[in-house]
């Protein structure tokens, strides 16, 4: 029986481990064929590790295109993500505070509202969007990437406000008995006790805003503004690609951000998904 | 005495309502101006737009139903881009939840790697929407890429290239869409944990094996987690957009000109803005379709614990 469970247990990690690797291989090949010479990249597919070591690749790639390196393109990304972050987690916190524990007229439909906002694609609104945008002059800005996303997320209001509703009701009478009024008690009680839902929102909000190729498609059109997912599209266009050593290394970093965090957050995000079923 | 204090109350508390009226409006302002001007303002001038012509240069003019009489009787690419998102919606998502409901069944077990095998299975969904990764698919899928000497060194010869062929292009990106199964494997992972163990147990005593444990305890009680899990990824599903712009761009012979590929040739490199909120509300509609009809179907199929009587 023992002997049973425990080829059991051997089949089960090579299986599972075969499966992994098999899934992330192309990943890895990626990441080998970025540091190897540039011209073997694609007819040494084969090989896994590079004969010869090369670093040129990064060093090629960074230069960009166009007079604009990828300093600028990571610097923009970077400025987008981050105020975008912020903005979203505020303003969620916020509005999950308020549509949870303030009672006040109108709550009922503009929660419907909120609601719904998750089922309309976002195609319906990408046109007028544009169209406001262009006629308040910010086309060619960070704005419209930026702006919107100050009213917060309905996925990571709705999130918050699962958390919310874990703390107990008493504690806000009690507080309200102690003459705390309601934003103190938001800003005292509330939000260091939704921390964990926070901080998965502000991951997510991170990896969505870092990989967000149809906002920057749309509105950035200056290289000086790109942001790295733009500038990767047009870097790495098949008509326009001859590098493809710099191509698969700006690739390369163009994902580290991203799995930097992913490493060192996996916790919040499998505990995040597993309550709120939030897709990624 | 009590009707006088009721009355010199009753407008203090007016007052405090007034206040929890304004303190609720400061807490949820940002997201209601947001949602005003980014969302119900669009979503109003887009289902108006829809009946217009507008090129962004001159005034829109009112053109009626025309631009809907078009799409469905003088647009051949409107047929063919619906043709393949509907084949991407109804081959990709199957898959996807039935390949994340497998992998979420072998991990649920006790196991020191398990948290390890889950970040890997889970790091494609990560990096799976980002540029990179669809550059990355192409060379995986072109002729000397990946795939192709995978096959070689296996033996199978191979040498079309998966991405510019007009039979399997389609496939590449299906496969890309599966290869991201982690959030839903996740969400199955939660599920399963919370099935009790005494049922399986019971079971066994009863002399059920695994497969009848499988079909009569683990999916019926699965069942809420497939239809929350089915809703969302087809939501999804129908709006692929960028991996299928980056890969393949639509061919070969629009082969994977998916539905919102087509819509933003046509707002924004044709300019005809009203056509595209024409599509986009198409669109719309049959999403809520297929979205109510999974809501109407799921008394047949979903499972609620409470059911039992």
């Amino acid at each position: 029986m023992r002997q049973k469970k425990a080829v059991n247990t051997v089949c089960f990690h090579l299986f599972v481990g075969f499966l992994g690797f098999i899934m992330i291989y192309p990943l890895i090949w990626m990441v080998f064929s970025s540091f190897k010479e540039s011209s073997l990249v694609l007819s040494t597919v084969g090989q896994l590790f590079p004969s010869k070591w090369c670093t040129d690749n990064y060093v090629n790639g960074w230069s960009g295109f166009g007079g604009t390196t990828f300093t600028t393109f990571f610097k923009n990304s970077f400025i987008v993500t981050i105020l975008t972050v912020i903005g979203n987690v505020i303003a969620s916190a916020m509005a999950a505070y308020g549509f949870s524990r303030v009672k006040f007229k109108g709550r009922g439909f503009w929660f419907v509202c909120m609601m719904i906002t998750m089922m309309v694609p976002s195609q319906v609104l990408v046109v007028p969007q544009y169209v406001i945008f262009h006629s308040l002059g910010w086309v060619d800005t960070f704005l419209p990437l930026i702006v919107p996303e100050w009213g917060g997320r309905a996925f990571f209001i709705f999130m918050m406000m699962q958390f919310i509703a874990g703390i107990p009701q008493e504690l806000d009478e009690a507080a309200e008995i102690d003459g705390c009024g309601k934003i103190h008690m938001f800003s005292t009680i509330v939000v260091p006790l939704i921390v964990p839902s926070m901080a998965t929102s502000a991951i997510f909000s991170f990896y969505w805003k870092w990989d967000d190729f149809m906002g920057s498609l749309l509105y950035l059109n200056s290289p000086k503004n790109y942001t790295v997912s733009i500038a990767l599209k047009l870097f790495c266009d098949p008509t326009a690609v001859s590098d493809y050593g710099a191509m698969f290394a700006m690739c390369v970093v163009s994902l580290l951000p991203v799995i930097v965090l992913f490493l060192f957050t996996q916790r919040y995000i499998v505990e995040g998904i597993a309550m709120s079923g939030l897709k990624a | 005495m009590t009707k006088q204090n009721q009355a010199a109350l009753s407008p203090a508390l007016r007052r405090r309502r007034l206040t929890e009226t304004g303190i609720g409006y400061l807490f949820i302002g940002p997201w209601l101006i947001c949602f005003l001007a980014f969302s119900l303002v669009p979503f109003v001038i887009s289902f108006v737009l829809s009946f217009m012509d507008y090129n962004m240069l001159s005034a829109p003019t009112f053109v009626g139903f025309s631009n809907y009489v078009k799409l469905f009787t003088g647009d051949k690419l409107f047929k063919t881009s619906l043709g393949v998102t509907f084949r991407f919606v109804f081959i990709a998502i199957p898959l996807r939840l039935a390949f994340a409901l497998l992998v979420a069944l072998i991990l649920n077990r006790q196991s020191k790697m398990v948290p390890l095998y889950r970040v890997v299975y889970y790091l494609p969904s990560i990096l799976g929407g980002s540029v990179a990764v669809s550059v990355m698919w192409r060379y995986c899928f072109s002729k000397t890429g990946v795939l192709n000497t995978a096959l070689q060194a296996i033996g199978i010869a191979s040498n079309i290239s998966w991405i510019s062929n007009k039979d399997t292009a389609l496939w590449s990106l299906i496969l890309l869409f599966i290869w991201q199964f982690g959030s839903p494997m996740l969400i199955f992972l939660s599920g399963l944990k919370q099935i009790p163990k005494s049922y399986y147990e019971a079971a066994e005593c009863d002399g059920a094996g695994p497969l009848v444990r499988f079909f009569r305890i683990t999916l019926p009680l699965l069942t809420p987690i497939i239809f929350f899990n089915l809703v969302m990824q087809m939501i999804g599903g129908f709006m692929v957009f960028s991996q299928a712009m980056i890969i393949t761009d639509g061919g070969p012979m629009n082969r994977t000109l998916v539905y919102a590929l087509y819509l933003y040739r046509q707002s924004f490199a044709y300019y005809k803005m009203g056509y595209g909120c024409a599509m986009a509300w198409v669109l719309m509609t049959i999403i809520g379709f297929f979205t109510l009809l999974v809501f109407r179907s799921s008394s047949a199929w979903v499972f609620y614990e409470n059911e039992i009587k």
